[in-house]
């Protein structure tokens, strides 16, 4: 009973805290911009493929699939998980043993899972410590964001042990009861025969602290992931189904554009009664000109630097890389939204997105080519962000680069980038000669 | 010698006016126009139409640049003034089918102007070639390139804009030669450098510069001639050749280029 009784408060303290952390995140969104979510289809279509079949990850194969296995593993353990918590509450000893056979398929899955995630973490932590992988490095990764790193995939190393633990002992003190184990063990079965020497009141005392120490370490892990870069766990897969499902080479419309362009290419045309006083901002320039999808994205992003690695910009020197951008509308957001919050829409801390984070220098390194977008293993659209930002340059404050500036001149006069009479445009057509 | 026959690029104006309905608009575009190194490529296109005998005409004169250029830098009132005059002169000679060799005006035709209720059916000259080929209406190909090594560079708004990476390369595997690929191809090829208003600027600060980057992987493949299918990844390619100072030994064609050359037109 008092085993219940801490463990139920445990829990409640959990979820407690960990809906503070949520409700926050869920007032700063209401500052982001909407965005109507479509085609459902192609959503789930695109949940099953990219998040369940971890397709994006997978375009690096070895290490990839080292993901894969964590991922896969997360939700086959989960299953114990959600028992675990049932058992702390009401007292039960693996209440889910009545299901049989599927029983046994998620806890020797779950078994088998939590020794290929242990090793898949350590090697993880290999390649941070040890190995020189170029996408860890960049300016955007501080010593903070390394640690944070490191914290993470130590958390889940001490929950893979603990929950194999906790199989070892429960075998073991069972088998001394006399009684048949729950569940198929296959890797805890065979690290039995080296604790099977320890005297009953041991093993019973390394099963408790197994389970206890593993439960335990999932509430304090999952409150930590909201404040962490590893909140990807939570965000990662609902962000795959929010994110846009559009060809890459599409671009949001700006319907307060489409208003002002039909205005004057029809002035006849009826103002509609809303926001008729109300001048719309174009573009962005602080992280409450983002829409919710841009910001869901950024509370996705793991830091990876996928993107970062293949941006032709980065690849060649210059500023831009694609996971600052992301990990700067993020921490503006944790800057901003506190105040905002607070004191409503039109807060303002004299700071701002563009120039306080991102400057336009790395705005205008951007090709557009789509290859980090490409890369994000749960479908990011960093390219969103740059070109919206560049809007509010162009549209707000007519500061673009001189050559594009003479590219818009251009359009606007003759139809085409460069200083060519539109008149002539069908002069490549006069001499054209066939082998007949 | 065969017959040297001048070829006449009918203007839809014109089409119209004798009423019929040409069924598809080649789509020229601002640097298929007016960009002197992608012109050939439009003469070429325009020689294979012939040759095929497509029903076909361009808007000419009519003609406005896409917008793809103005949006991506940031400019969306110039795209969508673009986009609407582009959509009423279109809807004016009831424009159902677009072949265009550009592939950013490709995208944007086919994904961007559908928003503004320009809706057609657009195919980008690698896929038109394609399925010509897969007819078999192109195949007196010759064995011109037999010789030459050739490797294609992916322009991104073909690739992985619309996930088009078979055709330029079905079309080039029907010119008898050798290919090659760069390490960082289909989606994972690297840009050429010119892309999101790229081409009319100044590059920012760095270490290296896109297209040069671009340039080496091509030529580290042992290729003599980098085909592309995008006028911008050719400016950057030819420019890139150039600056390794390799234009007496590698060449920089299009692909409807190779085909016209390969088949004697």
């Amino acid at each position: 009973m008092t085993k219940q009784l801490i463990f139920t408060a445990a829990m409640l303290v959990t979820l407690t805290v960990f809906a503070f952390s949520m409700r926050k995140y869920f007032l700063y969104f209401r500052f982001t911009k909407p965005v109507k979510l479509e085609k459902f289809p192609k959503r789930f279509r695109s949940l099953f493929a990219v998040a369940f079949g971890q397709t994006k990850i997978l375009r690096q194969p070895v290490i990839g699939l080292l993901h894969a296995f964590v991922y896969w593993g997360f939700m086959i353990i989960l299953f114990g998980s959600v028992e675990m918590a049932i058992d702390g509450i009401f007292g039960t000893e693996r209440v889910f043993s009545h299901l049989g056979s599927i029983y046994d398929v998620f806890i020797a899955g779950g078994d088998i899972f939590g020794l290929i995630i242990a090793i898949s973490i350590l090697i993880f932590l290999f390649r941070r410590l040890f190995l020189h992988v170029k996408r860890f490095y960049g300016t955007e990764m501080k010593p903070v964001s390394k640690a944070d790193a490191n914290i993470a995939l130590s958390f889940i190393f001490l929950l893979m042990v603990t929950l194999v633990g906790m199989n070892t002992f429960y075998l073991l003190d069972v088998r001394e009861a006399g009684h048949e184990a729950a569940g198929v063990y296959p890797i805890s079965n065979y690290l039995t025969s080296y604790f099977s020497q320890l005297p009953l009141n041991q093993i019973y005392f390394w099963h408790e602290f197994n389970w206890w120490a593993h439960i335990l370490l999932i509430f304090i892990f999952a409150n930590i992931l909201p404040y962490s870069k590893h909140f990807h766990v939570f965000m990662s897969v609902p962000n795959v189904f929010v994110s846009s499902v559009e060809p890459l080479g599409k671009l949001e419309t700006m319907e307060s554009i489409r208003k002002e362009v039909s205005l004057m290419l029809n002035p006849n045309a009826q103002l509609s009664n809303d926001n008729q006083n109300v001048i719309p901002k174009f573009g962005v320039s602080d992280v409450d000109d983002v829409s919710w999808v841009n910001y869901f994205n950024a509370l996705s992003c793991t830091e990876c630097g996928r993107c970062t690695a293949v941006c032709p910009a980065n690849i060649t020197g210059k500023l831009l890389s694609p996971r600052k951008i992301m990990m700067d509308v993020r921490a503006r957001m944790k800057e901003k939204g506190p105040g905002l919050v607070k004191e409503g829409i039109g807060f303002s801390d004299g700071k701002s997105l563009l120039g306080g984070y991102i400057s336009e220098e790395e705005l205008w390194a951007c090709t557009l080519c789509n290859a980090c977008a490409q890369e994000c293993p749960v479908n990011i659209n960093q390219p969103s962000i740059i070109l919206n930002m560049r809007r509010y340059l162009v549209l707000e404050k007519s500061s673009a680069p001189s050559g594009l500036n003479t590219v818009f001149t251009n359009i606007e006069n003759n139809g085409a980038p460069w200083q060519f009479s539109s008149q002539d445009r069908l002069k490549w057509a006069e001499e054209i000669y066939i082998n007949g | 010698m065969e017959n040297v026959i001048k070829i006449k690029v009918p203007v839809i104006a014109n089409v119209f006016a004798t009423g019929r309905t040409p069924e598809w608009l080649f789509w020229v575009g601002s640097a298929g126009a007016f960009d002197d190194r992608y012109k050939k490529v439009t003469q070429a296109f325009a020689k294979i139409l012939a040759f095929l005998q497509i029903d076909y005409a361009v808007l000419g004169v009519e003609e406005s640049d896409s917008g793809d250029v103005a949006r991506r830098a940031g400019n969306e009132m110039l795209f969508q003034m673009q986009v609407m005059t582009n959509i009423e002169i279109m809807k004016a000679y009831n424009v159902k089918k677009i072949v265009t060799c550009c592939p950013h005006d490709f995208n944007t035709l086919k994904n961007e102007y559908p928003d503004f209720g320009g809706n057609y059916e657009v195919w980008h000259h690698s896929q038109f070639l394609d399925k010509m080929i897969e007819e078999g209406r192109l195949d007196k190909v010759s064995n011109l390139f037999e010789n030459n090594i050739i490797v294609f560079h992916d322009p991104c708004y073909l690739g992985r804009a619309n996930q088009e990476y078979e055709a330029p390369r079905s079309v080039l595997d029907h010119v008898p030669s050798i290919k090659v690929e760069m390490k960082r191809n289909r989606s994972f090829g690297l840009c050429c450098g010119a892309g999101g208003g790229q081409m009319f600027k100044e590059a920012e600060k760095g270490t290296k510069e896109v297209f040069i980057e671009r340039t080496e992987e091509a030529l580290a493949t042992g290729a003599d001639i980098i085909a592309t299918a995008c006028p911008f990844c050719m400016v950057m390619m030819t420019d890139g050749i150039k600056y390794k100072n390799r234009e007496d030994e590698i060449k920089n064609y299009d692909i409807a280029e190779l085909l016209c050359l390969a088949m004697g037109l």
